[in-house]
């Protein structure tokens, strides 16, 4: 998967998450917590919908990885290299 | 002589006992499962409900015969229905259930808008949310505006990786030293939601408190009867299989693997096992100290479990009202000082009152009820004879209508139905050890988050170190341990393909 493609698996989850928010704006660099009203739980289920949908594991120790857009997609590029 | 009437009733006994012993509650049961979540509680239900629907086969076992663990109702004849634990919860709870249950679930979560204290330090009604505390603090209290943010701020940015060496009590004498009838108003509360005091680590407050001063305080519509009841029908649509009056005696482990639960007799094989009994129960007796390190163990047992509970049910007579301002959730002291430790004590003087108006059930009987609430030690219940322990819970009771007095007035000519709970009916229906009623202190957390390393495969949900307690901590709770034991799952399948 490219990470254009990884991307869109985000933003569509988040539409999921927060429907309530305009994720049109959503800048990358910027941490998805400035940008949106998301907690932990809403993170915990980014990863729980990662892994029910391409059986990405992402670790507890890992979280952190998913402050922003960008960070996100460039810990999970190699992660979902064969992914469809 | 033996009368023919006691012979009778003596035939008719052993008819029933029969009954219930020929009854098989796994019927239908398979053997095999990939979890097996042991309690009901909103922890397990919720720990059930999200591996069903993440496609794992899924056995719900459950020792009483209703589930819901102490979210949970009862009935008596004339239409009368007590809610054990519906006070109120944070709005957080309308985007869990949403989200890992249902619509119709989340969609019938109401505000209360009138929550009342009243003590000799200050009596008010507020709605329990940052702008009217802000309000309260800054223009009753007078407590500078920039104190009060600040405050709000501090309790809001606490989480799990903080200092965990400052307590409650250090954290309120930053912001407001000396005020004892501040830390009241921003503490009562809190010790009724989860049992936590003053010397508890601040963090568990802040989490609490913050959550529920984002918005206020909320309920369920319909009552627990019906939020049970959806959770149930979400279960089985989600294909879990359940089982009530199924008594999990043992949680099998071998090679450090957990391999299974031991119920009503049988072996049924799993490869996780969620409990969602007390702790120190899951690790002692139902899993067995021999499966874990001896440092694990030693830590286990020092696991303080949280206080308990009494409560008084008071059911009004079919056409008695009482006005909604009298408050949805009444904190009602007359001690001088708020001393957490005081709120356990036997001499209370201290009471949550919840007040069911005939719109918490649109459907019901259009009855009010009333539901008192102490914090209590289950020592002091404990070691009553049957004499002593009835004269105790009649002195709970008409202390607790002489308190409500003041209140509604000629409570006694009101009301066609009264009785109490002690710590001992905790321990009878929850089995919880000293009929806990908000699980464990902090330390608990750690233990109960480390179990799945020591055993593989055997996790805990349920209240631990008063975050993870009440209604929206117990469900959230849920989750995490759900998402971990996904996780588990996957790593196990995909270790046995290759």
């Amino acid at each position: 998967m490219t990470a254009e493609k990884i991307r869109e698996v985000i933003i569509d989850i988040l539409s999921d998450i927060a429907p309530d928010e305009e994720l049109g704006d959503l800048k990358d660099e910027v941490p998805f917590r400035d940008q949106l009203e998301l907690d932990s739980m809403d993170f915990l289920d980014i990863v729980m919908e990662l892994r029910k949908r391409y059986r990405v594991q992402v670790p507890e120790e890992d979280y952190g990885e998913l402050t922003s857009m960008q960070s996100t997609v460039t810990y999970l590029e190699p992660k979902m290299q064969e992914c469809q | 002589m033996v009368s023919l009437a006691t012979v009778a009733q003596k035939t008719i006994h052993t008819k029933t006992n029969c009954g219930v012993m020929a009854r098989d509650f796994l019927q239908g049961v398979s053997d095999e499962y990939d979890v097996i979540v042991v309690g009901s509680g909103l922890a397990g239900l919720t720990v059930a409900n999200t591996l069903a629907r993440s496609g794992h086969r899924v056995l719900l076992l459950e020792q009483h015969y209703k589930l819901g663990g102490l979210a949970t109702w009862f009935k008596r004849p004339g239409g009368h229905i007590f809610d054990i634990s519906l006070h109120g919860f944070p709005v957080g709870m309308v985007k869990s259930c949403r989200r890992y249950w249902s619509r119709d679930i989340s969609d019938s979560i109401v505000q209360l808008n009138n929550i009342r204290f009243d003590n000799p330090n200050f009596s008010l009604t507020t709605r329990y949310n940052r702008d009217d505390f802000t309000e309260l603090l800054t223009t009753r209290f007078g407590i500078a505006h920039e104190q009060v943010t600040a405050f709000f701020d501090a309790a809001r940015g606490m989480n799990f990786y903080d200092e965990q060496q400052l307590t409650v009590g250090e954290f309120f004498e930053r912001f407001f030293p000396g005020r004892q009838d501040v830390v009241r108003l921003l503490m009562e509360p809190i010790t009724y939601a989860n049992g936590s005091t003053l010397e508890d680590p601040a963090i568990t407050y802040g989490i609490v408190f913050s959550n529920f001063m984002s918005k206020g305080v909320f309920t369920f519509e319909g009552g627990t009867d019906r939020l049970i009841g959806l959770m149930q029908k979400e279960l089985e649509r989600n294909g879990v299989d359940i089982g009530i009056r199924c008594d999990v005696q043992r949680i099998h482990v071998e090679r450090q693997r957990v391999t299974g639960v031991t119920v009503n007799g049988r072996f049924i094989k799993a490869r996780s096992v969620v409990s969602n009994a007390n702790l120190k129960t899951t690790v002692l007796q139902l899993a067995g100290a021999s499966h874990f390190d001896k440092a694990f163990i030693e830590k286990t047992e020092e696991v303080r479990l949280n206080n308990s509970s009494t409560q008084v049910y008071m059911g009004l007579k079919q056409d008695e009202q009482i006005d909604e301002s009298t408050g949805d959730l009444l904190f009602s002291s007359t001690a001088p000082v708020f001393q957490t430790d005081l709120l356990l004590s036997r001499d209370i003087t201290s009471r949550t009152f919840s007040f069911y108006y005939p719109r918490t059930r649109p459907e019901g009987t259009g009855r009010t009820f009333i539901v008192s609430s102490t914090n209590a030690n289950y020592a002091d219940w404990a070691d009553l004879d049957e004499r002593e322990y009835e004269a105790s819970k009649q002195d709970l009771i008409e202390t607790t209508l002489d308190a409500l007095e003041k209140y509604v007035p000629a409570i006694r000519d009101k009301i066609d139905h009264v009785e109490a709970a002690t710590p001992r009916t905790f321990r009878h229906y929850t089995k919880h050890a000293l009929g806990a009623s908000f699980g464990t202190k902090f330390e608990g957390l750690a233990i109960s988050r480390g179990l799945s390393e020591q055993v593989e495969g055997l996790f805990h949900a349920g209240s631990v170190g008063i975050i993870m307690s009440g209604w929206l901590g117990a469900i959230n709770y849920g989750v995490i341990v759900a998402n971990e034991v996904d996780a588990q799952l996957l790593h196990s399948a995909s270790s046995v393909v290759s």
